[in-house]
């Protein structure tokens, strides 16, 4: 199981993948967006992702959990 | 000379200004979002008003709220600053409707050389010289592929109402151009909301430099000398000198007559720049871009000329004479700007939080013009920028030896900064030789 956290407080631009699709490592969930950049946060690790914790419009903080890939 | 003015920004372009409208006994309206209420630009201010929430678009892109505190305080004048809404036409056009005096270019100039193509096309016809490029907007990748050939690869993709170097990617081949394209165009249209592309020959080792110029109250436009700002990541500046170390007199000379003729093709009032991409290799320079506004990188200019541009902001847009002879205008020395950015310095991502601990460094030749203080909290929703590190020295060997001490002596707690990488850049053997390019980053971090 790998959990996808958030480096950095940010607003939560697009939410790419959707929960119960199988990705692989490098696979784009979500993109974030912070200080006027974009920052994609990729799967780490195949598998399933059996959660997505966030949704378009969200502010995370450093440390929030984006999703589970188990 | 103007009695009021609101400054349409944040940060430390906000203060700059409000700096000078003190200087000058201007009183100064500072406006400030949720996020911001804190930052000292807003203490700084003679008056200061909530715009609205921490967004953009609800507060500083908000021209109707703006046009209001302006009302609200009487200030008779907007400052627009850089970003934001400093080149938007239309609300430089509904100041000027509200009865307000506009620190800026006329809409019309901004509007010509806010589309890209259109200013392409308008500097050509002028004998500007400009890239190979589309000379309208491409409908769509097919087209995009089309246009390439014609060009040539590699070629860059561009937003026609861009800036920010958002959505610009350079592409050596067709299928590089394809997914380029799709990106350059979503961007364009959610960040500009104009998906007009342009494509322009991309040229592989090239320089950045502009040029500063002043177009006068009675129709004369001057040159201010140049600033080469190759120091990029991300197509986003980081790093700027001047003069160029890598271009010869003979070269800025016919640079300074270029963005005189710009200015003058667009009847251009007030601080303006010419960007121009200069190709190493041929010792030659194309036109790419006019910012019809004043520069995040001013200060190098001002440092070495002893000109305060906002001043001349100010006076031109009062109908005044500026501060200075334009014959007799001289540089002297050398002029570095470090932007202090909180990202961290190896894959520069962004690091939003809250600064414990702030300490500028000092001494001769050393000017800060900063947005935050200790105690403030660095958010999400605005650019990276926290401050300007300028430095100035008699030649460029005492400006960089000026830049390494003051980097070093620079402390901010608290969130990650950039400030080891303007070490590092510093301490390189191909940013202190001053034979550089825009390539010069990614080397330095690949």
């Amino acid at each position: 199981m790998s959990e996808v956290r958030a480096e950095m407080v940010a607003n939560v631009w697009k939410v790419v993948a959707a929960e119960g699709d199988a990705v692989a490592d490098g696979d784009t969930l979500v993109i974030l967006e912070s200080m006027k950049m974009e920052i994609p946060i990729l799967a780490e690790g195949s598998g399933t992702l059996t959660k997505l914790a966030v949704a378009e419009g969200d502010i995370v903080q450093e440390g929030d959990l984006i999703a589970l890939i188990e | 000379m103007l009695d009021s003015v609101l400054v349409a920004n944040r940060g430390e372009i906000a203060r700059r200004v409000i700096a000078t409208a003190r200087r000058l006994g201007i009183r100064s309206v500072a406006v400030y979002s949720e996020a911001d209420a804190d930052l000292p630009y807003a203490a700084e201010a003679d008056e200061a008003v909530l715009i609205g929430p921490a967004q953009p678009a609800a507060s500083y892109l908000n021209g109707p709220a703006l046009l209001a505190a302006a009302k609200r305080t009487g200030a008779t004048a907007i400052h627009p600053g850089y970003g934001f809404l400093a080149e938007n036409a239309a609300f430089a056009a509904s100041v000027l409707e509200a009865g307000l005096t506009w620190i800026g270019p006329s809409p019309e100039s901004i509007a010509q050389m806010g589309d890209k193509i259109n200013a392409r096309n308008l500097m050509e016809r002028a004998g500007v010289p400009v890239s190979a490029g589309t000379r309208e907007p491409v409908a769509d990748a097919a087209a995009a592929l089309v246009a390439a050939r014609e060009i040539g690869y590699p070629v860059m993709i561009k937003a026609s109402a861009g800036g920010g170097g958002i959505g610009m990617s350079a592409a050596a081949g067709p299928e590089e151009l394809a997914a380029g394209f799709e990106t350059a165009r979503s961007r364009a249209e959610r960040f500009f909301g104009n998906p007009g592309i342009l494509l322009e020959r991309y040229v592989e080792r090239a320089r950045h430099v502009e040029v500063q110029i002043l177009g006068l109250a009675d129709g004369r436009v001057v040159a201010l000398g140049e600033r080469d700002c190759s120091v990029q990541r991300r197509h986003q500046k980081v790093a700027e000198e001047t003069p160029s170390p890598g271009i010869t007199p003979q070269l800025r000379a016919r640079m300074l007559v270029a963005a005189v003729q710009a200015g003058q093709t667009v009847n251009y009032l007030g601080a303006g720049t010419a960007e121009f991409l200069v190709d190493v290799a041929a010792g030659d320079f194309v036109f790419l871009e006019m910012n019809t506004r004043l520069q995040v990188e001013h200060p190098v200019t001002e440092l070495v000329t002893g000109i305060d541009l906002v001043e001349q902001q100010f006076r031109i847009a009062a109908g005044e004479d500026i501060s200075f002879l334009p014959a007799d205008l001289t540089c002297r020395g050398h002029a570095l700007e470090l932007r202090i950015y909180a990202e961290d310095s190896k894959r520069f991502l962004p690091s939003p939080g809250t600064i414990t601990q702030w300490r500028e460094p000092a001494g001769p030749g050393v000017r800060v013009d900063a947005g935050y203080a200790a105690g403030n909290k660095v958010t999400p929703f605005y650019d990276p920028l926290l401050a300007k590190l300028c430095v100035h020295g008699a030649d460029r060997a005492e400006a960089l030896d000026r830049g390494r001490a003051a980097v070093a002596a620079f402390g901010i707690g608290g969130l990650k900064t950039n400030l080891e990488f303007h070490a590092d850049l510093l301490a390189s053997a191909e940013f202190s030789s001053g034979d550089y390019d825009t390539g010069l980053v990614s080397r330095l971090r690949g």
